[in-house]
């Protein structure tokens, strides 16, 4: 689990241009969106692409997003049950 | 009827034109088919978390705008009205790059998002929260001339006090390569590029970003009057000085009343015959000015043009390196410009010391 | 109230007909032009559903004529067709008889080519030609040549309200007396790039689009072309032309909320719908139809639900339908193609149906009219709302 929270973090990164945000800034309960990283719909819909792309996971309801990508927590608890690849 | 001033410049460019005075620093680059921008410091005016999205024009026309605005010291405006001639090129190439590369699997929609033409009249919108009219124009070289018509016509109506006008245009590698590949660009090898007097077809390319503030009242740091600006589809050369006098007619002048024409040549031979029959006769006693062999040429390099005459008549002078003849004179009142590109899409704007 | 620009033509090709006429017989008997696609391959056809015209590129050419070696994209043709049958429509023999322009609109442009043969261009010299039709001047330039129009040309490109914003600017030459004709509109053909965008923001729809229902899943991208004639008073008097309807009020509000969705309580709309009645002079109670955006989309229809609600009134709305169900979503040419069903709504006193809509929705106490109304017709309200927020709405009159 340790090792997704990691790479879920490098990969939130690299795929939303965060250039600023290093790894250490990002805490496993944190919010990801509104407060916190700051992140927003445009956002959640390039994490979309990433669960079905390194992962397997194709949501076909956008508004999913909004209880998954809470933190990262959250976000590595859904895949860890959900994934396919 | 209201008139249009234009109260603040901001200018991305080739060169360092958004930190001096009046091209102080400028210099000529013969060498290079394509024009590299000179970048100011984003992060001064962005932030981190809005820049990550947006490719080089929809930074260089946020911060164009921030500093037409600031020298303007107006922190809203009644209208945003931009000029693209390509758009946003790079997100477009990103977008479509992935779906061909990627046979439409695993897209994702910020490119796609950020290529849409009236991406950066929205984001200055929404980085002022601003609910005004905001209108992008799309038409190769009248791209910016059609945002200032637009934007005069707003004033004239009564309908808007302060507007922010620009124009924008990016180059983008693969599609630049296109452009040599259709002959638009000057082909390698065939420097040094010269504008005036060339005899190579395709232009030296640039980019940038050109933002004004246009208002309905003159302010103590007031540019320039904007009198009139009009648009053409199709002229032939033998058809270009009647126009022009025409034009010059309807707003009550003649041809010897311009202090000095700005002229948009851009080195490619098959065209700069239009400019070549003014300087050689209607404007051949008339100060004449060139500015495309510092910007490059690109759809929206007209704007570069207008940031050009209105500092002419700020200043009262013109640069040694912008002249085309080295005809002075001792005011500069009333400044004629006039573009097109590849034979189509010409423009006439008068501007005039207030 | 003014008395408004007048119309004197109007042409158009959609997935529900080749021209006027054949879109108002398809508009009242319900016939409507979403199907699988067919002229583009993508791995999408079989998971949506589009408003295609069923005609070939080779097709499209052949109709104007041109020659083999031309290099108009399929946007420029449609739009090449629709802006020639306006100028006949309106009688013009002379283009450049007076100060004529054209306003166009369009936000694929080229690209429909520009994708077939992105790659293609260095291996493949015949196609080099197709590099210049790339951007969106090209459209308005090939649609001016085929007119032989010398005069203002320009494009607007503001995503969905395009045409809306040309036909605004188009109504606003002719009053200022910059322009006495001037043809207006707006063009886009379908194309994998904006199918694949609009893929990837999660709001195209598998069947059918359903306007303000509560089970709408979203939209159907189109493609189309229409083009006005807007001529001043002058002109009208001198050649003694007949009025189709008239341009009485027009307005365009930025949202600034987000660069696709609209605002909840659609601020961008309201201003627009606002700023329309103020120059049109009308009060809300006088608009007798309302052609709603109505993309079929969860986020559009709410928003501009409330903003109908918030001028309106709740119980007040009048008669309105969305058309997007017969054409799909036709992006830059959706506000001119609306334009031209406004206009038809006024000559036959009629309001067209919403169709597909069975529950209406939770938020509020909305219903389109759902079947075709004959009822007597005075004042459209037109409403298109595009990306970055650009707002825009356009109010058609029976001309006096």
């Amino acid at each position: 689990m340790e090792t997704l929270k990691q790479g879920l973090k490098e990969k939130i990164i690299a795929v939303l241009n965060l250039e600023d945000i290093n790894l250490e800034d990002i805490n496993d309960n944190d919010p990801l969106f509104g407060d916190g990283l700051g992140l927003d719909s445009i956002d959640a819909l390039e994490l979309i692409v990433m669960l079905d792309k390194d992962y397997g996971i194709k949501l076909v309801d956008p508004k999913e997003g909004k209880t998954i990508f809470k933190s990262i927590e959250t976000m590595a608890a859904y895949i860890s049950a959900n994934r396919t690849k | 009827m209201r008139k249009t001033y234009i109260n603040g410049a901001g200018c991305i460019s080739a060169q360092k034109t958004f930190d001096t005075v009046f091209l102080e620093e400028a210099e000529i680059n013969e060498n290079n088919t394509i024009l590299a921008l000179k970048v100011p410091v984003y992060k001064d005016f962005i932030s981190p978390v809005a820049i990550r999205r947006m490719a080089k024009g929809v930074k260089n026309g946020i911060v164009a705008s921030a500093l037409a605005m600031k020298e303007a010291q107006v922190k809203t405006v009644d209208a945003i009205i931009t000029g693209t001639g390509m758009g946003c090129i790079e997100d477009s190439e990103k977008f479509l790059k992935a779906i061909l590369d990627n046979k439409e699997e695993f897209l994702t929609p910020t490119s796609f998002i950020q290529s849409t033409h009236n991406t950066v009249g929205a984001q200055i919108a929404l980085g002022l929260q601003c609910n005004a009219y905001n209108l992008t124009y799309v038409n190769g070289a009248v791209s910016f001339e059609s945002a200032l018509l637009d934007a005069k016509m707003k004033m004239e109506e009564q309908e808007a006090s302060t507007v922010l006008i620009g124009g924008i245009d990016e180059t983008a590698d693969y599609t630049m390569s296109l452009l040599k590949l259709a002959g638009f660009i000057k082909k390698e090898n065939e420097g040094p590029y010269k504008v005036l007097n060339s005899t190579t077809k395709g232009a030296v390319y640039g980019e940038g970003a050109t933002f004004f503030v246009l208002g309905d009242k003159k302010k103590d740091n007031t540019y320039a009057e904007v009198l009139a600006v009009e648009i053409l589809n199709q002229l032939k050369e033998e058809e270009l000085e009647a126009k022009f006098t025409a034009f010059l007619k309807s707003n009550s002048l003649q041809i010897s009343d311009i202090d000095a024409v700005v002229l948009g040549y851009d080195g490619d031979v098959e065209f700069d015959s239009y400019y070549k029959i003014l300087s050689e006769n209607s404007f051949v006693n008339t100060p004449q000015v060139y500015y495309k062999h510092l910007c490059g040429e690109y759809n929206t390099a007209s704007a570069f043009g207008l940031w050009i005459g209105a500092k002419i008549i700020k200043t009262q002078q013109i640069p040694e390196i912008i002249k085309v003849n080295s005809l002075q004179n001792p005011a500069y009142k009333k400044i004629l410009l006039y573009n097109q590109y590849k034979g189509i899409d010409h423009s006439f704007t008068l501007i005039s010391k207030c | 109230m003014n008395n408004g620009v007048a119309i004197t033509g109007m042409g158009i090709i959609s997935a529900i007909g080749n021209s006027v006429e054949e879109n108002f017989i398809s508009l009242i008997n319900n016939k409507v032009g979403i199907t699988t696609i067919e002229n583009i391959s993508t791995v999408h056809a079989t998971v949506i559903k589009v408003g295609e015209i069923k005609k070939t590129n080779q097709q499209l050419a052949d109709e104007l004529q041109l020659s083999s070696d031309n290099n108009f994209s399929r946007t420029a043709m449609l739009g090449a067709i629709a802006a020639k049958q306006a100028v006949h429509n309106a009688g013009i023999t002379s283009i450049n008889d007076c100060k004529t322009g054209l306003i166009s609109a369009t936000s694929v442009a080229g690209m429909d080519m520009t994708e077939k043969y992105y790659y293609d261009y260095f291996e493949n010299t015949a196609l080099t030609k197709y590099i210049s039709s790339h951007d969106c001047g090209d459209v308005a330039h090939k649609i001016a040549d085929e007119l032989g129009l010398e005069g203002m040309v320009t494009t607007i490109s503001t995503a969905c309200s395009s045409a809306a914003n040309a036909i605004m600017l188009g109504a606003r030459l002719i009053k200022s007396g910059k322009l006495d004709r001037v043809i207006v509109g707006g063009t886009d053909a379908l194309a994998k790039f904006t199918i694949n965008g609009f893929k990837t923001l999660m709001i195209l729809s598998e069947t059918d689009n359903m306007p303000f229902d509560n089970n709408r899943k979203g939209l159907n991208l189109g493609e189309a072309a229409a083009f006005l004639v807007l001529e001043s008073d002058e002109i009208v008097k001198k050649d003694n032309k007949k009025v189709l309807a008239r341009i009485s009020g027009y307005g365009n509000a930025n949202d600034a909320f987000h660069q696709t969705a609209s605002s909840e309580n659609g601020d961008g709309a309201f201003l627009a719908m606002e700023k329309a009645f103020q120059v049109a002079g009308l009060k809300p109670e006088q608009i007798d139809y309302i052609n709603v955006h109505g993309t079929a989309t969860p986020n559009n229809d709410l928003s501009e639900g409330r903003a109908l609600v918030r001028i309106f009134g709740e119980e007040k709305v009048p008669d309105f339908s969305s058309t997007k169900p017969y054409t799909g979503h036709t992006l830059a040419a959706a506000a001119a193609i609306e334009a031209v069903y406004s206009v038809l709504a006024i000559q036959n006193n009629v309001v067209f149906p919403n169709l597909n809509f069975k529950t209406p929705m939770e938020e509020f106490n909305l219903m389109p009219q759902t079947t075709l109304k004959h009822k007597k017709i005075e004042h459209v309200l037109s409403n298109s709302f595009g990306f970055g927020g650009n707002c825009s709405t356009l109010i058609f009159s029976k001309s006096k």
